[in-house]
C-alpha cells in the first residue's frame, strides 16, 4: 500500500516524461513507448482501485512539502481510481483499434507529434480525475483542449483544420468563463485547494455575505464546463470536429475527453460548492433541461444525417444529454446514474467510431450511407460491433446500455416532482428515435451490397475464403480492440453491480 | 448558415443579448464584491500571509511570488511548461514543411519582407544583443532574489534570439541554435524539470529527508532548486518562442 | 447595488474590457478578428485577477529584511496566478495563429463562415 500511494501522481507525471522523450524518437519507437505507458498506468490503476476496494481510504496526496491550503494536493478515491482506469483501458482499445487509420491518415514525419499529444491529453484527463485544487484544473483543461486540437490536426484535411479552428474558438470561451469563476472565487474566499473553498463557502452562506457573487460564480462554472463537454446549446462544433479527424481520434474525443469535463463539473459541485450549497440549486434545473433538449435534439438532428461518422457525433451529443439530466436531478442517486452513463458511453462509442472506422475500410473510405451498403457482411467484426453498440444505445438487457437507462429512470422516479415527468418523457422519446436512426443504419449495413461484384463475393460459398483473405491482411490489433470492446459491454451489461457498487461507494466518499 | 441568411442574423442577435446579459451580470457581481485594495479583503487571509512570513525561510527565495510558483505550487508551473511543449508540438504539426514540399515561391515570398543583411539593424545589434542576453540571463539567474524568474527572463533571451535572426541572418543564428541543439535543450530541460519536481513531490508526500537543503538567504546559490529550475523554465521559454517564430518564418529549421 | 462599482475601478474596467473580447470573439467573421478578441478577453481576466491582490499602500512582495508584516505587502498568490495564465494565453494564441495561417492556404480566405461554406458546398459535390 505504501507505493500504491504514490500511483495518482505517477500516472500524471509519467506520460508527461514520456512524452517529451518523444520529441526525439522516430515513429514506431514512439508508438510503442505510448503503448508502454499506458499498459503500465493501466496496470498500476487497477492495483490502486484493488487497494481501495479491500478497505484502503481515500487519500491526499502532498505535491511537495507542504499540504493544503499553502501548497497543491491530489486526492484518491474509489471513484478517481475507477475513471482512470476506464480513461486508460479505452484509450488503448481506441490506439489499438484505430491503428491501420493512423498509419495512412498520419504523414510519417509526424507520427511522433501525434503520440506526444496523446500522451499530454491522458496525463491531462488523469490529472483533471485525481486534483483537489482549482487552478491546477484550469492548467490541466488548458493542456486538454489543446493536446485534443492537436489529435484532430494530425490528419491533415481542410476539414480538420476548419473543424479544430471551431472547437478551438468555443472551447476557449468557455475556459474563460471557467477562469472568471475561479477568479471570483478567489476573491470571495482567499483559498484554490477545494476543501478549504467548501468550508469558506459554507460560512459566507451561514453569515449571508456575498450571495449574489456566489451564485454567479456556480452558474459560470457550470456554463464553462457545459461549453466544453457540448452540452446542448453550446454543441454546435462537436459534429464537425468528431466526424473529421481519424477513428482513433474520434474514439478517444467522444468517449474520453468530454467525460472528463464532465467528471470534473461534478467535482466542482461536490466538493468545492458542497452538497448543503448545491441540492436544489437553480443551476441544477438549468442543466436538466439543457439535457433534456440535448436529447432530443441531439437524436433529432442525428435522423437527418447521411453520413455515419456525424450520425454517431449527434448521438454523441443525444448521451451527452442523458448525462446532464442525470445531473441535473439533483440527488445523489442522479450524479450515480450520470457515472454509469458516462463510463457506458465512453465504453460504447469508443467502439462505434471504431467500427465505422473499419466499415469505412470496407467501402472504400467513404463515409456516406450510399457507400456503406452491406459493409456489415464485408466486415464482420465492425459489422457485430456496430450490433452490441446499437442493442447498448438502444438500452437493450444483456447490454451495457441497459444498466445506464435503468439507474437513470430509478433516479428520475426518486425525484417526486415535475422533474420526473419531463426526464421520463424525454428518456422515452429519445429512446425511441435512437432506435429508428440506430436500426436504419443496421439494415443498411447488412442489407443488400452496393454493387453486383460484391454481392456475389459474399452470397457465393468464397465467403470465408474472402474474409479470411480480407482480414488477414489488416491488423491484428484491431480485431483485438473490437473483440475487447464488445466483452467490455457484455460483462458491464451482465455483471452491472459491481460497476453500480463501485459508483455509489466512490460518491459516498467523494466530498 | 452563409452570408445574409436568417439563420445568421438570428445568431447575431442572439450572440449580442447573450453577451450583453453576461456583462451586465458580470458588472453587478462586481458591484457586490469585496472592496479593492483594502487589508482586509478575504483573499488576503492565512495563505497570503504564510507565503510572507515564512516563505523566506522555507525556500531560500526572498521573492515570494518566486516561492510561490516554484516551490509551494510548483504543479501548477509544471502543468504551464507542458501547455508551452503541447503548443510548440502543434504549430510544429501545422507549419512545418517537410523538405519534400518544399518549394521556391513559398521561399521568395517570405523572404521579400525580411531585413536581409540590413546595414543598420546589423551595426546596432552588434551593441544591442549581447546587452539583450545579459539582461535576460541576470533576470534569469536573479529570479528567486528581485522581480523576475524564469519566464520573464526566457522571453528576453527568446526576444534576443529572434533580434540575432533578423539582424544577421539564419546561417549566423544555426551556428549556435540549429535543430538537434533545439530538440537537446528542450527536452533536457524538460526532462530535468519533470525529474527534479517528481523527485521533490515524492518525498514530500512520503515525509523522506530530501537530500535538497535551504541554504542562507541573499545568495544566488541559495534556495534549494529554485534557481536550476528558473534556469530550465528559461531555456524552455526562449528555443520555444524561437522555433514558433521559425515555424511561422519559413516552416522549420534549417529548410 | 452598492457603491463598490467606484471603489473597484480596475476590476469594472476588466469587465467593459472582457465584454468587448467576448463579442468580438463570437461576432467577428475575419479570424484575425477573433484572435484579438481572445487575447483581449483573457488579458481583461488577468487584469481582473491582478486586482483582487492589490492592499493599497504596500509594498511589492520581496521580503528583503528579517520579521516581517504581511498587512505591508502586496499578495503574491494572484500574481503567480496571472504568471501562468499569461504563458497559456500565448501558447494558445500561437496554436490559432498557425491554424489560420494554414486555413488560409487552403481556402484562400479568412473569413471561417466562408470557410464552412465551402465545406459544405465539396460534401454535396462528394455526395452526388
Amino acid at each position: 500500500m505504501n507505493l500504491l500511494y504514490n500511483v495518482p501522481a505517477f500516472s500524471i507525471l509519467l506520460p508527461m516524461l514520456a512524452g517529451v522523450i518523444c520529441l526525439v524518437l522516430p515513429a514506431r519507437a514512439s508508438r510503442r513507448l505510448s503503448n508502454t505507458v499506458i499498459v503500465v498506468l493501466a496496470l498500476l490503476s487497477f492495483l490502486l482501485l484493488n487497494s481501495f476496494l479491500d478497505g484502503a481510504p481515500t487519500f491526499t496526496y502532498r505535491m511537495g512539502h507542504y499540504g493544503a491550503p499553502i501548497g497543491n494536493e491530489i486526492r484518491a478515491g474509489e471513484l478517481e481510481s475507477a475513471m482512470a482506469m476506464m480513461f486508460l483501458v479505452v484509450m488503448m482499445l481506441s490506439l489499438m483499434g484505430g491503428r491501420n487509420h493512423l498509419r495512412s491518415d498520419i504523414g510519417r514525419s509526424k507520427v511522433n507529434l501525434y503520440y506526444i499529444s496523446v500522451l499530454f491529453l491522458l496525463s491531462s484527463m488523469l490529472a483533471l480525475t485525481y486534483t483537489n485544487d482549482l487552478f491546477t484544473a484550469y492548467v490541466f483543461v488548458e493542456i486538454n483542449t489543446v493536446t485534443a486540437c492537436g489529435i484532430i490536426i494530425s490528419k491533415e484535411d481542410g476539414y480538420t483544420l476548419a473543424a479544430s479552428m471551431r472547437y478551438l474558438i468555443m472551447s476557449l470561451l468557455g475556459s474563460g468563463l471557467f477562469l472568471i469563476g475561479i477568479c471570483l472565487v478567489y476573491g470571495l474566499t482567499g483559498h484554490l485547494l477545494m476543501p478549504n473553498i467548501q468550508e469558506a463557502v459554507n460560512q459566507l452562506v451561514q453569515n449571508g455575505h456575498y450571495q449574489a457573487p456566489l451564485q454567479v460564480t456556480i452558474a459560470l462554472f457550470a456554463v464553462g464546463l457545459a461549453l466544453k463537454s457540448a452540452l446542448w446549446p453550446f454543441h454546435s462544433w462537436l459534429p464537425d470536429a468528431h466526424s473529421s479527424a481519424s477513428a482513433a481520434s474520434s474514439a478517444i474525443l467522444s468517449g474520453l475527453v468530454l467525460k472528463s469535463f464532465i467528471f470534473l463539473m461534478i467535482k466542482i459541485f461536490f466538493r468545492t460548492v458542497g452538497p448543503d450549497v448545491m441540492t436544489g440549486h437553480a443551476i441544477l434545473n438549468l442543466l436538466l433541461v439543457f439535457g433534456v433538449l440535448g436529447m432530443l435534439l441531439g437524436s433529432v438532428n442525428a435522423l437527418f444525417e447521411k453520413d455515419i461518422k456525424r450520425m454517431l457525433a449527434f448521438s454523441s451529443v443525444s448521451q451527452i444529454g442523458y448525462i446532464f439530466c442525470g445531473i441535473g436531478l439533483g440527488t445523489i442517486a442522479g450524479v450515480s446514474a450520470a457515472l454509469v452513463q458516462v463510463v457506458v458511453h465512453a465504453v460504447t462509442k469508443a467502439m462505434l467510431f471504431i467500427a465505422a472506422g473499419g466499415l469505412m475500410d470496407a467501402s472504400g473510405g467513404r463515409k456516406d450511407f450510399d457507400a456503406l451498403q452491406g459493409a456489415g457482411k464485408r466486415d464482420i467484426v465492425a459489422g457485430a460491433a456496430f450490433v452490441v453498440g446499437t442493442m447498448s444505445m438502444i438500452g437493450l438487457p444483456f447490454f451495457a446500455g441497459f444498466i445506464t437507462k435503468l439507474t437513470l429512470v430509478t433516479a428520475a422516479a426518486g425525484t417526486h416532482d415535475w422533474r420526473t415527468y419531463v426526464s421520463l418523457a424525454a428518456i422515452v422519446v429519445s429512446t425511441i428515435l435512437t432506435a429508428i436512426y440506430y436500426i436504419r443504419v443496421l439494415s443498411l449495413l447488412f442489407g443488400r451490397n452496393g454493387s453486383e461484384e460484391q454481392d456475389g463475393e459474399v452470397r457465393g460459398r468464397r465467403f470465408l475464403s474472402a474474409y479470411l483473405r480480407r482480414h488477414l491482411s489488416m491488423d491484428t490489433e484491431y480485431i483485438l480492440a473490437i473483440l475487447a470492446f464488445i466483452g467490455i459491454n457484455l460483462w458491464i451489461g451482465l455483471r452491472s453491480d459491481d460497476l453500480v457498487d463501485i459508483i455509489n461507494a466512490g460518491l459516498a466518499t467523494f466530498q | 448558415m452563409y452570408k445574409g441568411s436568417r439563420i445568421q442574423t438570428l445568431y447575431n442577435l442572439l450572440s449580442i443579448v447573450f453577451t450583453m446579459l453576461l456583462i451586465g451580470i458580470l458588472l453587478y457581481t462586481v458591484s457586490e464584491l469585496p472592496v479593492m485594495g483594502d487589508a482586509l479583503h478575504p483573499a488576503n487571509n492565512e495563505v497570503a500571509a504564510h507565503y510572507l512570513v515564512h516563505g523566506a525561510r522555507e525556500t531560500g527565495a526572498l521573492n515570494a511570488v518566486t516561492a510561490m510558483i516554484l516551490d509551494y505550487r510548483a504543479f501548477d508551473t509544471l502543468g504551464e511548461l507542458c501547455v508551452l511543449f503541447v503548443s510548440a508540438c502543434s504549430v510544429y504539426i501545422l507549419l512545418r514543411v517537410d523538405a519534400s514540399r518544399k518549394e521556391e515561391e513559398v521561399e521568395a515570398l517570405d523572404r521579400r519582407y525580411e531585413p536581409w543583411n540590413d546595414v543598420i539593424l546589423s551595426k546596432a545589434f552588434l551593441f544591442l544583443v549581447p546587452a539583450v542576453f545579459l539582461f535576460g540571463i541576470y533576470i534569469t539567474l536573479t529570479g528567486h532574489l528581485s522581480p523576475g524568474g524564469g519566464f520573464s527572463g526566457g522571453a528576453i533571451i527568446g526576444a534576443g534570439l529572434l533580434l540575432y535572426l533578423n539582424a544577421f541572418g539564419l546561417e549566423n543564428t544555426e551556428r549556435f541554435m540549429n535543430r538537434i541543439r533545439y530538440r537537446r535543450l528542450n527536452c533536457g530541460a524538460l526532462g530535468f524539470y519533470f525529474l527534479a519536481k517528481g523527485y521533490s513531490f515524492f518525498v514530500g508526500a512520503n515525509d523522506i529527508k530530501s537530500v535538497i537543503s535551504v541554504s542562507d538567504q541573499g545568495n544566488i546559490l541559495s534556495a534549494g532548486l529554485i534557481m536550476p529550475l528558473n534556469v530550465c523554465v528559461a531555456i524552455v521559454v526562449s528555443t520555444t518562442v524561437y522555433a514558433v517564430y521559425l515555424m511561422f518564418r519559413k516552416g522549420g529549421f534549417n529548410t | 447595488m452598492n457603491n463598490y462599482i467606484v471603489t473597484n475601478l480596475p476590476e469594472v474596467a476588466s469587465i467593459i474590457l472582457f465584454g468587448i473580447g467576448f463579442s468580438n470573439l463570437l461576432l467577428a467573421r475575419n479570424l484575425i478578428k477573433k484572435i484579438i478578441g481572445l487575447n483581449i478577453m483573457d488579458t481583461a481576466i488577468y487584469l481582473f485577477l491582478a486586482a483582487k491582490g492589490y492592499v493599497d499602500n504596500a509594498a511589492a512582495p520581496i521580503v528583503t529584511s528579517g520579521a516581517v508584516d504581511p498587512d505591508l505587502y502586496v499578495n503574491p498568490v494572484p500574481s503567480g496566478l496571472v504568471l501562468t495564465g499569461i504563458v497559456v494565453s500565448v501558447s494558445v494564441t500561437a496554436v490559432l495563429l498557425a491554424l489560420t495561417v494554414r486555413l488560409y492556404e487552403e481556402f484562400n480566405t479568412l473569413d471561417i463562415d466562408e470557410i464552412v461554406h465551402q465545406l459544405r458546398v465539396k460534401d454535396k459535390e462528394a455526395m452526388r
